[in-house]
């Protein structure tokens, strides 16, 4: 009989104190945030351009952390970062609805604009300066290509360019031999299997 | 010699620094002993408004002006950038895109300038005649202002490594004389004819770098150029210090870091630069422009190019300002018929071939060269699988794995080709070159690296975007904040009076009139 008591208190004391372990340990170690949706954030392009029906990247990530979205959605990204997804998900690879569109810029006709200053509220990245009744401009560098602010614009002085090609940007192609042109194609179908 | 074999004997002591692998292409030096002719002005000069490493330059002219031999009319914008000359006097015609040499076959904006023919000269530069007990950082100035850049063909600022650091003290100043690349001769037949003026531009970069040791490098293919480097040395007294060295021909001999070790055992690490092991190199070319632009008070505005090539009639060494178009340059060597020809900008090893003869010298050219189909052997048309031979690591100058990296740039494995330090590639060609399945190695290097920086460029991209997206959704959670609080303190105030709550509300939609007119700036801290 005693060996039972001591054997109930000894298991009791032990489960106390791994309690209060795990107990420690998590106030310890706590993580701010999921870093499953940091990590899924990293890979999508920040265009936030709400093409995936989220209102930009982080709430898309957030989502597919969640299990309530599919890893495809993201039309910028590509098919690109929909392997990465899928790949850090654990997830079947699905194809991408839409083909994204050459990357382009939002540029303001200057002498239409009326200085409403609605494109500058839509813009997601803060890349339109401007004032109440002053012109407004897109700074080339900061836009991502999302068109969010054509719409709202009273006027319709809001052009999408073709984002001008740079000398120092220029890569060099995959050399032009059957060899290189061979490896690519069996690469290509690779992704479109997988 | 076999690269063991080498290591080998250097390890003993029994044979100076070598750098390891490097190739023995055919020299093909036809011009060497034809001497330095100045070539006739052109009646258009295209001057593209980026000619060095670095940040493009801003048009100071306008159409129409008159600009005069020597004048500046492009300014540089930021450090690493040098301004550009007219390189005579003439007209602005125009302002617009025009090629250039580049592997994209793109375009730059350049200055056209219709020559007038009186070349007449900018002479507000002073000749600096005293210029041993000048003040070095005024004689550096003098080198940016008059638009120096490396005319070995890499164009790199001269002004930024002509500094005195107390950290990285200069003792030892190369002349790099080597010319190593095929068909070359321009440097060969510079020091031949102006050695002089090469021995006191070097006696300036001492003086500048304060260095004690010099040393001219020249390989054992240039004879001429040796001995009247020698002589030039021989006839100043008081140069006991300065050597001229002669070295055994091997490509890529002139490449910066491998002639540094060479000739000094010293390596140069990666992502260094020779001033960090206490050393300065300058090509002889660069060395005879800063003499000019010091002694001379002439900023750059031409240069020795070897037009060359085994479709060319008659190879010659022009003195050409810039600007020059490359047409005019073959026509006068009596070429003008191009069908089947691949011309090339630089040497035929690290060059750029071009879709046609249409580009202007520029301060890079130091050869344009016409070569049949038979010269380049039809290249790296058909590319054979790998045989696993190693000809290829044996002829890699920094010791890479060519053969791996090319596979790993094939399939897109760029991290992987990353960490095989694709990035100290210098692009030499070695690889290639002895490469029996012809695979074009240094062309899946070149893919890759810019793949690379693609990739980079984009992850950057999307962390900026990312941030001031967060910045801005902070802002506006914040304004809201701020907003319902001051509707409340309004509230509290203003209840039992109505009537008065008027011109306030009206203050409140300013205040966020003025804070939505603000959504533009990134930094949230300026509104509050």
């Amino acid at each position: 009989m005693t060996g039972l008591l001591y054997a109930l208190a000894s298991l009791g004391a032990f489960a106390l104190l791994a309690g209060l372990v795990l107990a420690i340990a998590q106030k310890m170690f706590h993580v701010e945030g999921d870093p499953m949706v940091d990590k899924i954030d990293a890979m999508l392009p920040q265009t936030q351009c709400g093409q995936c029906g989220y209102p930009g990247c982080k709430p898309y990530a957030t989502a597919i952390a969640g299990g309530e979205a599919e890893v495809n959605h993201c039309v910028p990204g590509g098919e690109r970062t929909m392997l990465q997804i899928a790949d850090l998900m654990g997830v079947e690879p699905k194809a991408v609805e839409e083909e994204a569109a050459a990357p382009r810029l939002a540029f303001v006709r200057e002498d239409e604009c009326i200085g409403c200053t609605l494109c500058i509220k839509a813009c997601p990245v803060d890349a339109i300066i401007g004032a109440p009744k002053q012109y407004h401009t897109v700074i080339a560098d900061h836009c991502t290509g999302c068109e969010l602010c054509v719409e709202p614009c009273p006027v319709d002085c809001i052009d999408m360019v073709t984002k001008p090609e740079l000398l120092e940007h220029w890569s060099w192609p995959l050399p032009d031999t059957r060899r290189s042109q061979l490896a690519h194609e069996r690469r290509e179908q690779h992704a479109g299997h997988a | 010699m076999p690269a063991t074999l080498r290591n080998l004997a250097q390890r003993l002591g029994m044979m100076a620094h070598s750098f390891p692998g490097g190739v023995h292409p055919e020299q093909h030096k036809v011009s060497g002993a034809t001497a330095i002719e100045v070539n006739a002005l052109a009646p258009v000069h295209i001057l593209p408004m980026k000619q060095h490493i670095g940040a493009p330059c801003s048009a100071l002219v306008n159409i129409g002006d008159r600009v005069l031999r020597g004048q500046k009319i492009a300014k540089s914008e930021g450090y690493v950038s040098v301004p550009i000359h007219a390189p005579t006097s003439g007209r602005v015609v125009k302002i617009e895109e025009h090629p250039i040499a580049h592997p994209s076959g793109m375009g730059m904006p350049s200055i056209f300038i219709e020559t007038d023919g009186d070349d007449a000269v900018d002479q507000t530069l002073e000749p600096i005649s005293d210029w041993l007990n000048a003040d070095p950082a005024i004689l550096r100035e003098r080198a940016r202002m008059c638009g120096l850049a490396g005319l070995g063909g890499a164009v790199f600022p001269t002004f930024i490594k002509l500094v005195r650091d107390q950290r990285f003290p200069i003792e030892t100043v190369i002349l790099n004389g080597i010319e190593c690349e095929p068909w070359l001769t321009s440097d060969h037949r510079l020091m031949t004819e102006s050695a002089t003026e090469i021995l006191i531009g070097m006696r300036m970069i001492k003086h500048m770098v304060g260095a004690t040791a010099g040393l001219i490098a020249i390989e054992d293919n240039k004879p001429k150029a040796i001995a009247a480097m020698r002589e030039a040395v021989a006839a100043v007294n008081d140069l006991n210090d300065v050597r001229v060295v002669e070295l055994p021909t091997r490509y890529p001999q002139g490449s910066e870091k491998q002639l540094i070790y060479t000739l000094t055992g010293r390596e140069v690490p990666a992502g260094k630069l020779p001033m960090h092991v206490g050393i300065i190199c300058q090509n002889v070319g660069t060395t005879k422009a800063l003499y000019d632009a010091i002694a001379l008070g002439e900023p750059l505005t031409e240069r020795v190019v070897t037009v060359s090539g085994d479709a060319l009639p008659r190879p010659a060494n022009l003195l050409v300002r810039l600007g020059t178009p490359a047409r005019l340059l073959f026509a006068r060597q009596g070429l003008e018929d191009f069908t089947g020809l691949q011309i090339v900008h630089g040497g035929p090893m690290m060059g750029e071939r071009l879709k046609g003869p249409d580009i202007p010298v520029v301060k890079s050219t130091n050869g344009l060269l016409a070569l049949s189909a038979n010269a380049m052997a039809a290249a790296h048309t058909v590319e054979q699988p790998c045989i696993r031979c190693g000809h290829c690591s044996e002829a890699c100058p920094i010791s890479l794995t060519p053969n791996l990296l090319a596979d790993q740039c094939r399939s897109d494995q760029f991290d992987k080709a990353a960490d095989y330090q694709l990035f100290d590639c210098i692009e030499c060609g070695c690889c290639s070159y002895v490469c029996p399945s012809n695979i074009p190695l240094v062309h899946y290097f070149r893919y890759g690296k810019g793949q690379i920086a693609l990739t980079r460029r984009e992850q950057a991209f999307a962390e900026a975007s990312r941030q001031r997206s967060e910045s801005r959704d902070a802002r506006i959670e914040r304004e809201k904040a701020e907003k319902a609080a001051r509707r409340s303190r309004v509230r509290q105030t203003h209840a039992p009076k109505p009537d008065t709550s008027k011109p306030e509300t009206a203050k409140t939609d300013n205040a966020t009139a003025t804070n939505s007119s603000n959504t533009a700036n990134t930094k949230p801290e300026e509104h509050s």
